[in-house]
């Protein structure tokens, strides 16, 4: 309801577009910045504004937006050029110049802006609000400009898109191709700063470095496409503006800025969560099944060398299979753990109990199972022996990070492999058809079956 | 007297933000100060709401509480694949964020300003005092300011070697046994201290002057850390010095001239250091051509 009625205001109407146009611009922008490893650029920027804008202000004594604009430009330039000189003629590394020149510049404009107050020149009420910003303060001027620097703004970019994909990803591959990589981040840069200064009137100082880093860093979440992340970002930015418009509406003293930065962070931390392929639920879930993965193959490792621990000592033996104590001994996990694992072997019907003691089951393979098993060894045991003769195999290109080793092998070296495994009597030996079966089946008669 | 006052606490608070800004830049954290600096406005504003006063023992618990807090979320984004700039971004600007609109609902009841907040006012020092059994004990500032000054000065004392170790070579530290996350944390609990006691008299956002500047003029004055922090220290309270009597000449923030003065020293050093700077770098570079020639 209250909304409803807000959205009725004029005022708020405009507001709103301010903060909606802002919220896109700076989205778009944010995403190249953060690609260039450069987000805290934007809060260089917006501080290094200060001066430039009281300077401008002392000298022409007018508010207009269009000349803070320019006077915020050129002391961004400055302050980018700075930066970079610093880290480049010293060895400041380019965190601290960075810090450094931002709050440098940020003082000089609190001594200019103090001085202009106190110097009670009549109409400068309105500048510490245009630098600590003041949404609700948007006017009709204000939005218009705003709307004129966002459309510039973003008809660049996507005249641009192709450079600046390219500036992202491999600037040194642009300059090979030709493209003026020098011009277009010096470009990139203006524009990064364009959106800082008509978003320093909503958000102010501090804030504006929120615009260009939380919608980016969120929309990252959700795609791996530069084009769609530009546009999710900007979309994001969109719906942070109107929320804490709107939020803010709700509520006296509700100062509008503060709140649109909060509803972009929420959206960050809610994509930090739930992204399907990024978010920490998903990745724990994906490290929880690998856990578990890992878990299983390690139990069946074990149950399989205890198995061949048995035939080695007699084939035909007394065998009563193994319990979850054992087996946590021969792998070194915990036993609650491998009795779990048994039972998640059970499910997928590659372990069965065979018989049991008066506390514990005591398991073996099924013949899917065990083949299954003699695969998991022999990889196991043929990655061993890749890694204890490496140089031997250095000239095969082999993906360590790959789970199985044979299939990255031409026949004839799996073949020598094997031999070597033979060589060291490290091969796998259980299989079903080699006799074992005996060993597998289930035995009524409390484990006396031969 | 009042003008003593305030260059004092001035001098104060430049010497413990250049004393610690050293570490911090030597471990590129230079951001993280910052970020710590703006992070704490809502522990400040709590600790406000929470104690109904303004005394500094509350705030410097908030504060340093939400500092670290601060450093936690950045170090886990940082883990969960946030590339650490963003990291540090996204952090700082949402608890800033949260600590303005704590200042705005609330404004009846903590009284605070958020400009006072913003860039801080140094020329009240003197007139808040406060009282023990009676006997004015003189500005609330100065002691907060000079108590963390004492306390950075004593942890960093004794635990001078593992700090220097963790700065250079963290690797190292941490393969003969010395905590590096500790002292992480501890280095960070002092930054927060440090921030809130001077966020009074110099601003939340000028502290990171504070933090930096010096200890990047001492950087490139020196290759010794002893040496740094003496000069690091005596940078920041030649600052303060110049910066109250430049400030009382143009009539304006205190806080924003002594950054400006800082700034200048920089300068100074960027340009004539007899080792790193631009000047005498560019001598030594003709020698070797003339050398050459």
């Amino acid at each position: 309801m209250h909304i409803l009625l807000a959205l009725q205001d004029p005022n708020t109407q405009w507001v709103l577009m301010g903060c909606v146009l802002l919220g896109v611009s700076s989205g778009v922008l944010g995403c190249f910045a953060f690609l260039r490893g450069r987000s805290l650029v934007g809060d260089a920027l917006a501080h290094a504004a200060l001066p430039g804008v009281c300077l401008v202000y002392l000298l022409t004594g007018s508010k207009s937006i269009g000349l803070f604009l320019i006077g915020a430009g050129i002391a961004g330039l400055l302050a980018t050029y700075c930066i970079t000189a610093i880290s480049r003629h010293t060895r400041i590394k380019e965190d601290t110049s960075l810090a450094l020149t931002l709050s440098v510049f940020f003082g000089i404009g609190i001594v200019l802006l103090t001085y202009i107050q106190h110097s009670a020149s009549g109409n400068q009420s309105g500048l510490d609000k245009f630098l600590f910003g003041q949404a609700a303060s948007l006017v009709f001027h204000d939005v218009i400009t705003i709307m004129a620097v966002a459309a510039v703004l973003i008809v660049t970019t996507t005249l641009l898109f192709k450079e600046f994909t390219l500036l992202s990803f491999d600037p040194g591959f642009g300059r090979g191709l030709g493209f003026p990589m020098g011009l277009l981040d010096g470009i990139l840069m203006l524009m990064l700063l364009m959106s800082v200064v008509i978003g320093l009137q909503a958000v102010g100082v501090v804030l504006v470095a929120a615009m260009l880093i939380a919608p980016a860093v969120t929309a990252r979440y959700w795609t791996d496409k530069l084009c769609t992340m530009v546009i999710l970002s900007g979309l994001f930015g969109a719906l942070s503006g109107v929320l804490g418009t709107l939020i803010s509406t709700q509520q006296e003293n509700l100062p509008t800025g503060p709140t649109i930065v909060l509803s972009a962070t929420a959206f960050f931390l809610f994509s930090l969560l739930f992204s399907p392929r990024r978010g920490v639920l998903a990745r724990l879930a994906r490290f929880l099944r690998m856990r578990k993965k890992v878990l299983c193959e390690d139990v069946m490792q074990a149950l399989y060398e205890k198995l061949e621990e048995q035939t080695k000592r007699s084939p035909t033996s007394f065998y009563p299979g193994f319990s979850a104590e054992h087996l946590a001994q021969k792998s070194g996990k915990r036993t609650a753990a491998v009795r779990k694992a048994m039972y998640a072997l059970e499910k997928r019907r590659y372990v069965t109990e065979r018989s049991r003691t008066k506390s514990e089951m005591l398991w073996t393979f099924t013949p899917e199972g065990l083949t299954e098993a003699h695969r998991l060894v022999l990889n196991q045991r043929l990655w061993d022996l890749y890694h204890m003769n490496q140089n031997q195999y250095q000239d095969l290109e082999i993906d360590v990070n790959q789970e199985e080793l044979a299939p990255q092998l031409s026949d004839s070296t799996l073949s020598v492999m094997l031999a070597q495994l033979r060589a060291y009597d490290l091969t796998p030996m259980l299989a079903d058809q080699h006799g074992v079966s005996h060993l597998l089946q289930p035995s009524n008669q409390g484990g006396l079956s031969l | 007297m009042n003008t003593f006052l305030i260059i004092l606490t001035g001098s104060l608070v430049a010497a413990s933000c250049g004393f610690l800004g050293c570490f911090l830049i030597l471990r590129r954290m230079a951001m993280l100060g910052d970020a710590i600096s703006h992070a704490i406005l809502p522990g400040i504003v709590l600790a406000f709401l929470f104690s109904g006063s303004r005394e500094i023992l509350p705030m410097l618990i908030g504060a340093a509480i939400i500092g670290l807090i601060t450093v936690f979320i950045v170090q886990m984004l940082n883990q969960s694949g946030v590339k650490s700039d963003a990291a540090i971004g996204v952090t700082f600007t949402a608890l800033f964020s949260v600590g303005v609109v704590l200042v705005s609902l609330y404004t009846q009841q903590v009284d605070l300003d958020l400009d006072c907040v913003l860039y801080g006012e140094i020329a009240y020092v003197p007139w808040d005092t406060w009282q023990l059994g009676g006997v004015d004990m003189g500005p609330r500032a100065l002691w907060g300011v000079g108590g963390v000054f004492l306390f950075s000065l004593v942890v960093i004392g004794l635990f001078f070697k593992q700090f220097k170790l963790c700065s250079f070579d963290p690797a190292l530290a941490a393969a003969i046994g010395i905590p590096v996350m500790l002292f992480h944390y501890l280095l960070m609990t002092l930054v927060s201290l440090t921030t809130v006691a001077a966020f009074e008299s110099v601003g939340a956002i000028l502290v990171v002057a504070m933090l930096v500047v010096p200890s990047a003029t001492a950087y490139l004055l020196t290759d010794r850390l002893h040496a740094m922090l003496f000069i690091s220290m005596g940078a920041g309270v030649l600052s303060a010095v110049m910066g109250y009597f430049l400030a009382s000449w143009l009539d304006s923030s205190i806080a924003g001239a002594m950054t400006a003065v800082a700034g200048f020293l920089f300068l100074l050093a960027f340009l004539f250091s007899p080792r790193h700077g631009l000047i005498s770098k560019m001598v030594a570079r003709k020698k070797v051509q003339l050398g050459g020639a």
